[in-house]
């Protein structure tokens, strides 16, 4: 005898209420970080990290400010559902839970919007 | 049907004897298995993970250093060649080099690859192995001194 409901056995979502869409999410933004991270390590690998000139000219140039805002974006997204799962996995007292849960997201959104903030300003100075 | 309406009785006895507060056993169950290193691999692809969620910190600060203006660069520039801050930087690079490579054989096993206990193993020790030279080349090229670039 099963204890869920036929609602919940049509629908397929699980305890967590969303289905297999955060597995799905991680492992997309994954696989989107394996060349968005390569990318960004072998600019450092090439640049005078001293320099601010050097690295601004970088920042800005040609479709540079693209890939580190995607770099930030995909990065973000992808801390903070593993983040996430950390805090699900180990705090178990719900308002402690809840609490933390929101502040994963809040810190993961503040960070990936400065981020894109700083690049945009970078990327855009030349037109300011 | 008697049988069954007997088991659900049951059960919402067994739930009323239940006191609320009471420590139910939750996943992950660390401590229930015989230590394994692949064991050690997955703990350490998380710590590792929240380490590199730290890092983002460091990232954003570096972009926004750059936005502000040359003398917030140099400023951080000079923080980040502190040896403290070396040690971090190490560490992130260390921490990126074993969670990157151990999330490839992560996502191969979700498409079904390598699940079996000996190659789950042997992908195990190559990963540890590549994560290490990686490392050493990454760190030798990002931190020897380069005084020839341009």
């Amino acid at each position: 005898m099963s204890l869920r409901s036929p609602l919940a056995v049509v629908l397929g979502r699980g305890a967590a209420g969303e289905g297999a869409a955060h597995w799905w999410a991680q492992r997309t933004s994954a696989l989107a970080l394996v060349p968005l991270t390569l990318w960004f390590l072998l600019s450092l690998t090439r640049l005078p990290l001293d320099d601010y000139a050097a690295v601004t000219l970088w920042m800005a140039n040609g479709t540079n400010p693209l890939w580190l805002a995607l770099l930030l974006l995909v990065l973000c997204f992808h801390s903070r559902l593993g983040v996430q799962v950390v805090i699900e996995d180990y705090v178990h007292s719900g308002a402690v839970k809840i609490a933390a849960l929101l502040l994963n997201s809040a810190a993961h959104l503040l960070l990936a919007g400065t981020g894109l903030y700083a690049v945009l300003r970078v990327a855009l100075r030349g037109l300011a | 049907m008697a049988i069954g309406n007997t088991r659900v009785a049951a059960l919402i006895s067994e739930a009323r004897e239940d006191p609320p507060g009471r420590e139910r056993p939750l996943s992950p169950h660390l401590s229930v298995y015989r230590f394994m290193y692949t064991m050690a691999l997955s703990i350490l692809h998380r710590i590792t993970g929240l380490v590199l969620a730290l890092g983002l910190a460091a990232l954003v600060y570096w972009l926004m250093s750059a936005a502000a203006g040359e003398r917030a660069y140099e400023q951080a520039a000079w923080l980040f060649r502190g040896w403290a801050i070396r040690v971090l930087l190490l560490g992130w690079l260390a921490s990126y080099c074993f969670h990157f490579l151990n999330g490839l054989r992560h996502l191969a096993w979700d498409a079904g690859l390598g699940l079996e206990r000996v190659h789950a193993r042997r992908s195990g020790r190559v990963v540890v192995v590549l994560a290490v030279v990686s490392f050493l080349i990454a760190a030798w090229v990002l931190f020897w001194p380069r005084a020839g670039v341009p």
